[in-house]
């Protein structure tokens, strides 16, 4: 559409090339956008609803084949699962991705880098996620449970099933964050029919998947929430951080809305069920 | 007034359960005062219930003895100053040449004595009494007129006493089980995010609220609870699906949104598998929300109960209250009452 306010003849090598630059930037989801898409009585596209990542971004948002599991060690002939997660099996083997990283890989610099690798390799006792610690921005998003956007003309709410974790997206920009947090301070603003979040003032501690992706309290993420249909919404983050990568980096994946009568997102207070964990060796011994 | 609130709480806490409620007519919310303002409306021509609130107050949940449902302007000027005077004194300057302080620390505030306590610097109860209908009232429960919890049953009774005896083979530090859920960050202290959705008489009664034409989001800031209120009719959860926040219908009579819930989780306070609580919220001024509650449980209440509670402009943001990931208590109060174990060991041994 904004292609054809091109008329010069002059321009028909630029629209070609932006014609193709378009495709290969916005897959094919930009098609349906603002056309049939529910909107509020102001005219924004209407992200109310339960939405959900598909696919095994939460695994590791890196493209990846599968591996026998999280956490491996040396073995006599091949890595194996390492003891703390092998009786798992087939539940705890990680499926293969095509990752949701534009351009695969993420652009960590070195010390990062071996930080990551240091992680992976105490993915069970490090990844706060096991231990029902909040999960961070982007990691809410593509955890594999679903998570409710709340927009009003006057707010924008989003609650994740996951620990129960919570953003208040502010349509005013409070300032500099107050504090550090795990879910960070969001503030939201349209462009066109994106809703563009811009969020930081995280505490660093918080992973991007349970492969030990990981950045510093330094993080910015831009979000951008496009609806490309009534079921579905693009989502795009881009991650900043100059103590942790070499430049920023975006990630890309579709999230799918709830159609089925009565949905709703459950509540996993998971601080319960990670106490046998974090405080069963303190247990009394009769 | 703090410690017999949650005196009460923690006896009603060891797992309680009780059955149905009916919601008074509580008094129908003037969408337009005497005075003129009009409720501002959301574009689905509701009143507009959305913003940051408080129901800090130092009214509390139940009436003292010797007390009018109305205070007089003498008893409230000593409750506010009362309060007043113990902030300024209990903030005033520490003599750099004092002593080491007592076991427990100084003027310490226990929820749990002697592990859960805190010092005047997080005690944020608010500073006003609960202003209703113009009224200053001495107790927000206003059913029955006694302003006090009714009586329990004798269902109830034979629960708690069951529950007390459960407990009893177990020593307080024993397990993380055994410890109260604010303690384990399952939840708020008190009822905060309820429902019903209480002040405690402590900090942080702060709550968000987002609505929509299908939905009503209340946050409360207390371990980032989000209860989710769903518009109109739909499945209902089946009966043994109790989660913590329970399951909220909610629907418009006027201008009030009335909220009926079923389903609540176990250990939750006030709870049995039978209550009912019905809430209604009505904006009444620019900065306020009323609040009104009932609970019915005819398994662990002589009668329904229930009040008025004030939901003042907070004015200011809330805050990522992550109690779990900063959760060193629980690892040291348990660990502590082991190490206590292996010296008292020794001592017994020489």
């Amino acid at each position: 559409m904004i292609l054809s306010t091109v008329k010069s003849p002059t321009h028909t090598l630029a629209r070609v090339f932006l014609g193709l630059l378009a495709v290969a930037l916005v897959p094919a989801y930009a098609e349906a956008q603002s056309a049939d898409i529910p909107r509020t009585a102001s005219g924004r596209p209407d992200l109310n609803g339960i939405w959900q990542a598909l696919g095994n971004a939460h695994w590791d948002i890196e493209p990846h084949q599968a591996r026998a599991a999280l956490q491996m060690v040396p073995g006599p002939i091949v890595p194996v699962p390492a003891p703390e997660v092998v009786s798992f099996g087939a539940v705890g083997a990680v499926p293969p991705g095509m990752g949701i990283v534009e351009g695969g890989e993420i652009p960590y610099l070195p010390q990062a880098l071996a930080t990551r690798e240091a992680n992976r390799e105490s993915w069970v006792t490090l990844d706060p996620v096991v231990k029902c610690y909040l999960p961070g921005v982007p990691r809410a998003t593509y955890m594999p449970f679903p998570f409710h956007i709340f927009q009003s003309e006057r707010a924008f709410f989003i609650t994740y099933e996951f620990a129960g974790a919570d953003r208040n997206v502010y349509l005013e920009d409070p300032g500099e964050p107050q504090v550090d947090s795990w879910m960070g301070q969001s503030v939201g603003h349209w462009e066109g029919d994106t809703f563009v979040v811009e969020a930081r003032g995280f505490t660093g501690q918080a992973w991007l998947d349970r492969s030990g992706n990981h950045a510093s309290y330094q993080l910015r993420v831009t979000e951008r929430y496009t609806m490309t249909s009534p079921y579905h919404i693009l989502y795009e983050a881009t991650l900043e951080d100059p103590s942790t990568f070499s430049r920023p980096w975006t990630i890309r994946l579709p999230l799918y809305k709830h159609i089925e009568d009565g949905a709703r997102i459950g509540v996993f207070k998971c601080v319960e069920f990670v106490e046998e964990l974090l405080y069963g060796q303190y247990r009394k011994v009769p | 007034m703090t410690l017999r609130f949650y005196g009460f709480l923690f006896v009603l806490g060891l797992g309680i359960a009780a059955e149905g409620l009916i919601a008074p007519a509580a008094a129908q919310a003037p969408s337009r005062s005497a005075s003129g303002w009009v409720a501002p409306r959301t574009a689905d021509d509701r009143p507009d219930l959305q913003g940051n609130w408080s129901n800090a107050t130092l009214t509390p949940l139940q009436r003292r003895s010797g007390r009018a449902k109305v205070l007089t302007t003498q008893q409230v000027d000593d409750i506010e100053h009362g309060r007043e005077s113990v902030v300024i004194e209990r903030s005033a300057a520490s003599d750099p040449d004092r002593d080491a302080p007592e076991a427990g620390g100084t003027n310490p505030i226990c929820i749990d004595a002697p592990t859960t306590c805190y010092n005047e610097v997080y005690i944020d109860p608010g500073t006003r009494v609960a202003i209703v209908n113009g009224e200053p009232r001495s107790s927000l429960i206003t059913v029955p007129a006694n302003g006090r919890i009714p009586a329990l049953t004798d269902e109830a009774r034979l629960r708690i006493a069951e529950s007390r005896d459960f407990n009893s083979q177990f020593g307080q530090y024993d397990h993380p089980e055994v410890r109260p859920v604010a303690e384990r960050c399952l939840i708020s202290f008190g009822s905060n995010a309820g429902p019903p959705m209480l002040p405690n008489g402590w900090y942080n009664n702060n709550y968000t609220i987002v609505q929509t034409a299908d939905h009503v989001l209340i946050m409360a800031e207390m371990v980032h609870d989000a209860r989710i209120i769903r518009i109109g009719d739909g499945p209902r959860l089946p009966p043994d699906i109790r989660p913590w926040l329970g399951d909220s219908w909610g629907h418009w009579e006027g201008d009030v949104l009335v909220v009926e819930t079923t389903n609540l989780h176990p250990l939750q306070q006030y709870t049995s598998e039978k209550m009912k609580v019905t809430e209604r919220f009505s904006r009444v001024a620019e900065d306020a929300l009323l609040y009104e509650f009932m609970i019915d449980d005819p398994t662990t209440y002589a009668q329904p109960w229930g009040g008025q509670v004030p939901m003042k402009d907070l004015g200011e943001k809330l805050y990522e209250y992550a109690c779990h990931e900063g959760n060193y208590a629980l690892s040291n109060i348990l660990m502590g009452a082991r190490y206590q174990e292996t010296v008292d060991a020794d001592a017994n041994r020489d």
